[in-house]
């Protein structure tokens, strides 16, 4: 079963290098591995429809409890059979419809990746690995839609697309994990058996949120709907086999999967049953306003997503049948339309549904396709599409309450989706052919084959719904885990208020079909309401977003070095002030402080002085030599209180301090009086605060006891152990030394810089570049 | 640079007697204050006074080599008084070593001291470095 | 004299300040210098100061006999001095080449990041 998985992905590594002999006429042969995968899951049917379930376990990541876990039941051979299915007939299609692309090879190469992230994704029974496939399909996804990626439009919808399905799934994430710590364990199988106790733990809300947003965003659900039909930028096969038959269909999975797990609840059922329900019927009523044929398609094809959301909140054994059934119908129908979509694109390059018609006349097998479909779509006997329509009826007829509404619902949903059916099936193919399509060419067999080929498994399925009955449909609805034995699947289901239903469907449907006609006044219509679609609305949260965040770095990344500072010392200020207030309290002993001498007093005076001296003096040289008197008063202060190696290295340092800054001195600016007094009196302010602070903590630190452990076992060994009288060099040259080593180290770093910097020339180019900038920036400032 | 021929005359005096008095410091360091830090910046005080009187090139001329090559000298030096107890008898890196009778004047003498004159080495070639570097290009 | 010598380190972390919030940059490297000496001084005097008594002991004795200043913070601070020296130093320079190249001394011209800017 793996390597079923990993076929995809390993035929795209292979079409990496042998791209280009598959871009001519041998790129049909790609389609021989959906069709061969296809084969492999068709022999399981047989078992499966025997209650079987195959589980294929693999060692990944054993010690964070991840594993490959495959399982193979109704729910993922019903889709693995879709996937590979129209896989198959996708591929053979592409290898016409892109004929001479220039990178089929890559078409190719992201369609199979995609294909075996969505087996992947179908199969999985660990929640760790269906998040990754889940991802590796929104990624196979976004290199889809953006697949011209000359074309701006097709890269933003890409990225849209790309970040509404990314971010669900990292709630697919956060939702592995919160089911991961309520029930310890990855498997969902082994979380079936645990339904209960997650269905009374306190997180059950927490969890269900976060699988909703996964699954609202994959498929497309309101109010995240509008990736979709921005996504049908791909090409057509894409939108066909991503976003109409498989990938949207992935959240649907995810709830029918987690159906036993987490289903049952009032939340879950009351929030599928609403989000559907708006789903289905927001979106198609917007298929009255699209001329556009892919535009039409895509809204009715997250109209049947939400129908299925619904059917899954209605969370009946009838429902789930519906569900089941109304899957397979809507894959048939809904790749048929997509791909005879592509057919009169192609051929016509056009697919504003208002300038097509009479195209039967050209493409015949095309046009009987297109009928067909959307004679299924609008649930028309004996299609398929009939009996999903009378099932998805019943179940909601037969919902426990609210029953009146959500049939108004219901109905009025598919009388706009056979409106929609029919426009893109019907109306392209009959009426009086255009002069402008005159000349159009008829399209070849690998073109028309698939769609024929679907439509008429539509009509099959249909007549003869046995067929799929107990080898596909009834092991969907045991594994969503209601009783499947005493359902029947039938064409016929007598005369009834159903069937009332049914017959005004149809009737209202195809009146209003002769009634609207598509044309762009309805487009231009309901475009006066975008701005309050949920897409402009995140739009404009997005531009929020973004000006905030530049106002934000702008503010604190403005590239001045005293906002900075300003900054780092008012947070210090505000942080340690705020937890200071109202906890100092400490007595000095002034028993213990040390007696103030003259000396010390003189000192101290001079100290001061010479601070003030060096911050307010206008000239230069007076501020060094005021730092000049800092430093030797410190020293000072280093000879009376027993430090005589500290003062004489300060003394030394001072000189040469001093020696320094009078050398560089004389080539550096004078001052400038740069700020204004409102600025100095602010900074003061600040500086003022910051230094009371520090001096009370020193206060505070002196307040409480020392230990003078460290510099006692220093004092006693220094002779016996290093032969060393001066413990100060003792420490620094013998008990530290490896500390002064690094310290030597970097002072001659410190030397090799200061030598680099002064010896580089700059080029001749660097240094015009630099005046340049300060002159730019100059004149900027005077405009301000 | 324009300078008085006291201080001129003075300072060809005071160079051989602040280096002598910079290796005193160093080599007193152990049992009094004093040491390689405060000795290196006696040494290049020396140096560089000598070069305010004389010119940075007569300085230079009397130093033979740039003071950048004491840095790497230095650091030798000091890297190697730790090693010797690894190298030599198998002991942890910078383990003190020690001749077992004192030697006069000295005290006794070991691997610290070594490191000491390292660390004196560095200093005065940081120093010296930093200063010429800065007054030639100012 | 404690509480004096805390006033001090007081006076020396907000000047310092004060002098890197200027926009000159010979006042920024005072205000590092400044600051520098703070920590000194901070670190000296939590370090509890002692009066004549210096960490070295006597030259008869092997262990001290007497009341000692830690010598624990001396050696912090000494090796503090040299390296700020050194800190210092390459500031200078920095300031010195930025004003060569950019031919100002307002910091605040200097706050275009990108080249291209």
């Amino acid at each position: 079963m793996l390597t079923a998985i990993l076929t995809g992905f390993l035929f795209s590594i292979f079409l990496v290098f042998t791209g280009r002999f598959f871009k001519g006429k041998l790129s049909i042969l790609a389609s021989l591995i959906p069709l061969g995968l296809f084969v492999y899951f068709f022999q399981f049917i047989p078992a499966i429809a025997d209650g079987n379930v195959i589980m294929k376990s693999y060692e990944w990541i054993p010690s964070f409890n991840v594993d490959l876990g495959f399982k193979l039941d109704g729910l993922s051979l019903l889709f693995s059979l879709m996937i590979t299915g129209i896989g198959f007939l996708v591929f053979a299609y592409t290898s016409s419809y892109l004929k001479g692309h220039e990178y089929m090879d890559r078409f190719y190469g992201y369609l199979a990746s995609f294909m075996g992230a969505m087996l992947g994704l179908v199969l999985s029974d660990n929640m760790i690995t269906l998040f990754v496939f889940w991802e590796l399909t929104s990624i196979t996804s976004f290199f889809l839609i953006g697949f011209n990626n000359t074309n701006p439009a097709s890269r933003k919808s890409a990225l849209t697309a790309l970040g509404i399905t990314g971010i669900g799934g990292l709630f697919l994430l956060a939702g592995a994990l919160l089911l991961n710590n309520m029930t310890g364990t990855y498997s969902i199988s082994e979380m079936l058996t645990m339904s209960e106790a997650i269905k009374s733990n306190e997180f059950y809300f927490l969890a269900v949120l976060f699988l909703f947003g996964a699954a609202f965003t994959k498929s497309a659900q309101f109010p995240f709907h509008f990736w979709l039909p921005g996504a049908m930028k791909a090409p057509t096969p894409v939108s066909t086999y991503l976003h109409s038959a498989t990938m949207v269909k992935a959240g649907i999975y995810l709830l029918m999967r987690f159906t036993p797990v987490l289903g049952g609840e009032n939340i879950w059922n009351t929030t599928l049953v609403i989000v559907g329900g708006i789903t289905m019927l927001y979106s198609a009523v917007h298929t009255i306003f699209r001329t556009d044929l892919k535009g039409i398609l895509a809204y009715s094809t997250i109209s049947a997503l939400g129908i299925l959301v619904f059917l899954i909140g209605l969370g009946t054994q009838e429902a789930f049948l519906a569900a089941a059934v109304f899957i397979i119908v809507h894959a048939l129908y809904k790749a048929t339309l997509f791909l005879v979509t592509g057919i009169i694109d192609h051929q016509t390059h056009t697919r504003d549904v208002t300038r097509l018609s009479g195209l039967n006349k050209i493409m015949l097998p095309v046009g009987i396709a297109g009928i067909l479909a959307a004679i299924s779509s609008a649930g028309i006997p004996p299609t398929i599409g009939f009996v999903g329509k009378e099932l998805t009826y019943e179940a909601s007829y037969h919902s426990e309450s609210m029953v009146i509404f959500l049939m108004i619902a219901i109905v009025l949903t598919k009388i706009f989706l056979l409106y929609a059916g029919f426009v893109a099936g019907i109306k392209p193919f009959t009426g009086k052919l255009p002069e402008e399509h005159a000349n159009t060419k008829a399209p070849g067999f690998i073109l028309w084959g698939p769609p024929l080929l679907l439509a008429t498994l539509g009509i099959v399925f249909g007549v003869a719904p046995f067929i799929i009955e107990s080898s596909l449909i009834k092991p969907v609805v045991e594994a969503l885990g209601a009783d499947a034995s005493e359902m029947h699947l039938a064409l016929w289901h007598g005369f009834n208020l159903i069937f009332i239903l049914s017959l005004i469907t149809i009737g209202v449907g195809t009146a209003l079909y002769f009634i609207i006609k598509p044309s762009e006044k309805l487009e231009k219509g309901i475009a006066r309401l975008d701005f309050i679609a949920p897409e402009n609305l995140l739009e404009k949260f997005n531009a929020l977003f973004v000006g905030f965040s530049n106002f934000w770095t702008n503010f604190f990344q403005n590239g001045y070095l005293r906002n900075y500072i300003s900054i780092i010392i008012l947070f210090l200020v505000v942080l340690v002030g705020y937890i200071m207030i109202g906890n100092t309290n400490f007595t000095i002993d002034y028993n213990s402080l040390s007696k103030i001498t003259v000396y010390e007093i003189t000192t101290t005076m001079i100290l001061i002085a010479g601070i003030f001296y060096t911050v307010f003096t206008d000239s230069r040289l007076a501020a060094v030599a005021a730092m000049g008197v800092v430093g030797l008063s410190i020293c000072l202060i280093f000879v009376f209180y027993s430090a005589p190696d500290l003062a004489m290295t300060q003394f030394s340092i001072d000189t040469l301090t001093v020696i320094l800054f009078v050398l560089v001195l004389y080539k550096l600016p004078k001052y400038l009086k740069l700020s204004d007094y409102k600025t100095r009196v602010r900074d003061g302010i600040l500086s003022t605060i910051f230094g009371l602070i520090i001096t009370t903590l020193a206060l505070q630190v002196l307040a409480e006891p020392v230990s003078k452990e460290v510099g006692n076992f220093y004092a006693a060994n220094s002779y016996i152990e290093a032969h060393g009288k001066n413990v100060v060099n003792v420490i620094l040259v013998d008990f530290r030394g490896a500390d002064t080593l690094i310290e030597i180290s970097v002072l001659s770093i410190a030397a090799v810089g200061v030598f680099g910097l002064m010896k580089l020339r700059l080029k001749m180019k660097d240094r015009r570049r630099y005046a340049d900038t300060s002159l730019n920036v100059e004149n900027e400032n005077k405009k301000k | 640079m324009r300078t008085t021929i006291i201080l001129k005359t003075a300072s060809n005096y005071l160079l051989p007697v602040l280096l002598v008095f910079s290796i005193f410091i160093l080599l007193r360091g152990h049992y009094l204050p004093g040491g390689g830090f405060v000795g290196g910046l006696i040494a290049s005080i020396a140096f560089i006074l000598h070069s305010f009187a004389n010119g940075l090139n007569k300085t230079k001329e009397l130093l033979i080599m740039h003071p950048g090559f004491l840095l790497p000298i230095g650091l030798a030096i000091s890297f190697m008084s730790g090693l010797a107890p690894v190298v030599l008898f198998d002991l942890p890196f910078m383990t003190g070593l020690w001749s077992h009778d004192p030697v006069a004047i000295l005290g006794s003498v070991g691997s610290a001291l070594f490191f000491d004159i390292g660390v004196y080495l560095v200093v005065t070639g940081v120093t010296l470095t930093i200063i010429f570097t800065i007054s030639e290009s100012a | 004299m404690e509480i004096l010598l805390a006033l001090m380190v007081g006076i020396l972390y907000g000047t310092g300040i004060y002098m890197m919030l200027r926009r000159s940059m010979v006042k920024l490297i005072l205000g590092i210098i400044l600051l520098g000496n703070g920590a000194n001084l901070l670190i000296f005097l939590l370090g509890r100061i002692t009066k004549g008594a210096p960490p070295i002991i006597g030259s008869d004795a092997k262990v001290f006999v007497e009341a000692f200043a830690d010598p624990v913070p001396q050696a912090l601070i000494l090796t503090a001095i040299v390296i700020s020296f050194g800190l210092q130093s390459f500031a200078i320079v920095l300031v010195k080449r930025a004003h060569t190249v950019v031919r100002t001394d307002d910091l605040d011209e200097m706050n275009a990041t990108d080249e291209d800017s």
